[in-house]
């Protein structure tokens, strides 16, 4: 019985764009992540040697461009507490919103569109036109018509602070916590909500008992990635509250404060001698990068953990 | 028994959700309050309200009778709150102010041309002024001295170009990355690149900026030999860097999720990989890729800290790619600092916020529009 | 159908691969094939020949590896990670687990349907001009001749001949997977693996699919894999049937479902599990 013949298909002919398209792409993904590497190996490299705990945990001097009196204490804390109130602000309004989307809103309805091309705008809005928002809207009206109303002598909440400044960075994260927790509601199966209601719970019963709950992981990871974001943000806050100097720690919601992001663009533009202040420009880069990097890792942590959770079926 | 149909609540929970429903307006709230706030302060500019010429027409403090309330509000240049507030003698005692503010001037400047010069007038906004020392007419934006020369196109031409040049650096590395993170790579190279590369998100955009600064702008000079260290060139880049991470996530979403049938099609086909890819999934793709680039663009025009630090920040017009440049953030972010609350510059430096707003918010929806015309197509609908 | 078969001999058609007394040469054959993700066997040692221009069905209850092996025949299974192979399969004379194997070549020849439709998101002459372009057509009219060609042979031809530059996805499910088949042929493959190709379509769509099938063993060599044992009944002239892994019984169609010589095989044609 002999065999039928097909033509061979032993000549291996090499498609020289499949070739080319893989040494293209593959290359820009290697400069991508070479990229990285330099930026991360040159901040540690640099920052390392001027990193030290005294570095971190006291006050500078008002020349902060000279290695002996660096020091980015108040800056950690202002950043700190910058985003912390920030929290307080976005994170209900925000789960809020996602909640009417998921569970009340009728998807094709105008009201639902316009929501969502409201929050895509957002998502967009340039951050110095945050700023200037929060100095027109929260500073130049919302303070000064509060310090009317309290019959303040001087200005005091008609003026840069943190309270505002807080307040700028939670809108500009708004959209982060509304589609991070929208995704974990949208995660749940349905079957669980029909499994209470079928029980004779209110709608409202159902969302604050059985929904919430385990779309928790997913909305503590959405809040994580926007403290993330807003603490490296800069320009929302030059005209909000971050000041130059001060000699103290911020302690009320209507005092300015110093912050890691904005100290390192005044330490890179504003340095007398830049080769004598680079060791001190890294090390602050460093610590905001550390803490940047860590939020980001524990929100990966925490989103794996849900994924994983989730898929077992708890 | 009184079931009735549809979704009963009782009072308390009726209240929770009324609230639940006003909350939900937060977002299209914020956007017309972003909308009012940041465009009312913008408004004299626009409407000719304002005026910077060093010279102008002064009334004596002893004609004060002769101008209305309002009149003599805008004289002063004082807003309504501001105007209120004060009693006949504060007036007088402003109107002299300026009498002798204007007796100080040098006589120098008297006669000079450009003194009397309104430049928050449209007509100086946008187009060029032959501005005494200079050999022809130019665009410029001088705000700080005696003499306000205002102008927009140099701040336009800057945010422009630094955004092109980091689009054309952006998208196709972006792209690039996504096709082979998505696409080409086996499964264990994909499992560390995907999250590295979504690390470079993590670096705030001050970071960026000082890494140009310090260490991008010396490289490529270097490379490339131009005159001055910091440019639109170098900012270009830099801002591109910021982007990638956001166009390489949704393009490479857009990818992933196109069926898997359409490739293993193309492959049963005899298809290579990256014809497969390249031919079949990419286009398949192209409304979400599409969708990252306009969300690309609204970054870098959007994009302040790594312009403000490593553009040089020369705020004259130029169509060279590797001269100092100022973009429209940058100018916000510099100078709203010394700018006089409710003065010429401050309106000015708002109108540009309000032009930046607008252009985002245009680009978000046409671009909206465009990627819906794009599924369309794709699902056959065109 | 084959023309001058002898009454099938009893002897144990899976020792030698081919169904005793089939004149016909094989153009696929297998020997001792095994295929495993990672540690779990999914192909057990199979052997079988199977003859050209002929319609053999795989038939088996759910994850019995009638698909893999199917997939075996393209290497489609190249592209799941974690897969490995051992044994023999030759293809027209070749092996094709050769290391010098042309795997793009390979899929030229032998083409594949799938089970759920999946045209590409272009217009129907451009679904099919893409395989051709593909392997070199660049010729405008030769490639509008060959997609004629090919949707007459996959019966489709009178309904789209108007709207050949419409979207295909447009057309009905019955209708995309005979567009499938059109674009698999347009190639001019010499073998076509069909996965279950009419399961996820209505009955009358599923008639056009079996009326093409009986067409096109005329010119093609066909293996279809199956869940639909009337169906393997009606356009098969072998069938093999598969178990966890294995090759349980391989002979005429109409001998395994009249009179199997394996009790597996007869309880499973008869229903007794599936």
């Amino acid at each position: 019985m002999t065999s039928p013949s097909l033509a061979p298909f032993h000549r291996k002919q090499r498609d020289p764009f499949a070739l080319l398209g893989l040494a293209v792409t593959g290359f820009t993904t290697a400069m991508i992540l070479l990229i990285l590497a330099v930026i991360l190996g040159s901040v540690v490299v640099q920052g390392l040697p001027a990193f030290s705990w005294r570095f971190v945990s006291t006050i500078p001097k008002k020349d902060f461009f000279n290695l002996e009196s660096a020091a980015v204490l108040p800056m950690i804390v202002g950043t700190t507490i910058r985003v912390l109130v920030m929290t307080v602000f976005v994170m209900p309004i925000g789960v809020i919103t996602a909640i009417y989307l998921t569970e009340y809103a009728n998807a094709a309805s105008l009201y639902t569109r316009i929501i969502r091309a409201a929050i895509n705008n957002l998502a967009g809005v340039p951050s110095i036109v945050f700023g200037l928002f929060g100095l027109g809207f929260f500073i130049n009206f919302i303070g000064k018509n509060l310090d009317d109303l309290t019959g303040a002598t001087g200005p005091s909440f008609g003026q840069p602070a943190v309270l505002w400044a807080s307040l700028t960075l939670a809108i500009m994260t708004l959209p982060v916590v509304i589609v991070a927790t929208e995704e974990s509601l949208k995660a749940i199966a349905p079957g669980l909500r029909e499994a209470s209601l079928a029980l004779g719970a209110t709608k409202l019963q159902t969302i604050l008992r059985i929904v919430l709950p385990n779309a928790l992981p997913g909305i503590l990871t959405g809040g994580i990635l926007a403290i993330s974001r807003a603490a490296g943000e800069v320009a929302p806050i030059l005209f909000t509250g971050a000041a130059y100097y001060m000699a103290d720690l911020p302690k009320r919601l209507t005092d300015q404060f110093m912050d890691l992001g904005y100290h390192i663009y005044v330490l890179a533009t504003q340095s007398p001698n830049i080769e004598q202040t680079s060791p001190i420009l890294y090390a602050t880069v460093l610590v905001l990068l550390l803490l940047t990097f860590s939020l980001n890792a524990v929100a990966i942590i925490v989103r794996a953990r849900m994924r994983q959770a989730m898929r077992a079926g708890h | 028994m009184g079931l009735k149909r549809g979704h009963q609540a009782r009072p308390a929970e009726w209240i929770a959700e009324k609230l639940i429903f006003a909350v939900s307006l937060s977002t299209i709230t914020v956007i017309l309050l972003i909308f009012v706030f940041v465009g009312r302060e913008a408004l004299p500019v626009v409407f000719g309200k304002t005026n910077s010429a060093l010279i102008q027409k002064i009334v004596p403090a002893a004609e004060i009778n002769t101008l209305k309330p309002e009149e003599l509000r805008e004289y002063l240049g004082l807003t309504r709150e501001q105007f209120r507030e004060m009693d006949r003698d504060t007036l007088i005692a402003l109107m002299e102010s300026r009498e002798e503010g204007n007796n100080d001037i040098p006589e120098a400047f008297r006669t000079d041309p450009d003194a009397q010069v309104d430049t928050t007038e449209w007509r100086y906004l946008l187009r060029p002024h032959q501005w005494k020392g200079y050999d022809q007419p130019e665009y410029i934006w001088q705000p700080v001295g005696t003499i306000h020369k205002y102008n927009l196109i140099p701040l336009f031409v800057g945010s422009l170009k630094v955004t092109l040049i980091g689009l054309l650096f952006a998208v196709p590395v972006s792209l690039g990355a996504a096709i082979y993170v998505s696409q080409l790579a086996p499964a264990r190279i994909r499992e560390w690149v995907k999250p590295g590369i979504e690390l470079l998100a993590g670096i705030p955009s001050v970071v960026m900026g000082v890494f140009a600064l310090l260490f991008l702008a010396t490289v490529l000079q270097r490379i490339f030999g131009y005159q001055y260290r910091l440019n639109a060139f170098v900012a270009g880049i830099a801002l591109g860097l910021t982007a990638v991470p956001l166009i390489f996530s949704i393009a490479e979403d857009a990818l992933t999720s196109v069926p898997r049938s359409y490739s293993q099609a193309a492959l049963a086909l005899g298809a290579s990989q990256w014809q497969a890819a390249w031919q079949i999934v990419l286009p398949a793709a192209l409304p979400g890729v599409f969708a990252a680039v306009v969300l690309g663009f609204g970054r870098c025009i959007g994009e302040t800290m790594v312009v403000l630090i490593a553009s040089g920040n020369a705020s004259t017009l130029s169509w060279s790619l590797f001269d100092s440049t100022r973009s429209m953030t940058a100018t916000i972010a510099a100078e709203m600092a010394e700018a006089v609350s409710g003065g010429h510059h401050y309106r000015l430096l708002f109108l540009l916020g309000t032009l930046l707003f607008a252009v985002t918010f245009i680009t978000n929806f046409f671009g909206d529009l465009i990627i819906h015309r794009l599924k369309g197509k794709l699902e056959g609908r065109a | 159908m084959a023309t001058s078969v002898p009454a099938p001999v009893a002897p144990d058609s899976t020792e030698s691969g081919l169904p005793s007394g089939e004149s016909r040469p094989a153009i696929i054959e297998t020997q001792d094939l095994s295929l495993y993700y990672g540690a779990s066997q999914a192909l057990k040692s199979i052997s079988l020949k199977i003859p050209e221009k002929l319609v053999t069905a795989f038939i088996g209850p759910s994850g019995c590896g009638k698909s893999t092996l199917l997939r075996c025949f393209n290497r489609m299974n190249d592209l799941i990670s974690g897969v490995r192979i051992s044994g023999n399969c030759q293809i027209g004379g070749h092996n094709i687990f050769s290391p010098e194997v042309d795997v793009i070549e390979l899929r030229k020849r032998v083409g594949m349907v799938f089970q759920r439709s999946n045209p590409f998101p272009k217009s129907i002459h451009d679904n099919i001009a893409y395989g051709l372009r593909l392997h070199g057509t660049r010729n405008r009219s030769e490639i509008s001749g060959i997609v004629e060609k090919s949707l007459r042979g996959a019966a489709l031809w009178d309904e789209v001949k108007d709207r050949l530059h419409e979207s295909a996805l447009g057309l009905s499910g019955g209708q995309q997977q005979r567009l499938c088949i059109a674009r698999a042929i347009a190639i001019q493959p010499q073998i076509l693996l069909m996965d279950e190709p009419a399961s996820a379509l209505d009955p009358i769509a599923t008639m056009k699919v079996e009326e093409l099938i009986l067409e096109l063993k005329q010119d093609f060599t066909i293996v279809i894999v199956t869940h639909n044992m009337q169906q393997a009944n009606r356009i098969s002239d072998y069938t093999a049937f598969f178990y966890i892994g294995e090759l349980i019984e391989h002979d005429l169609t109409a001998k395994i479902f009249t009179n199997p010589a394996k009790k597996q095989t007869e309880d499973y044609v008869t229903g007794r599990f599936g």
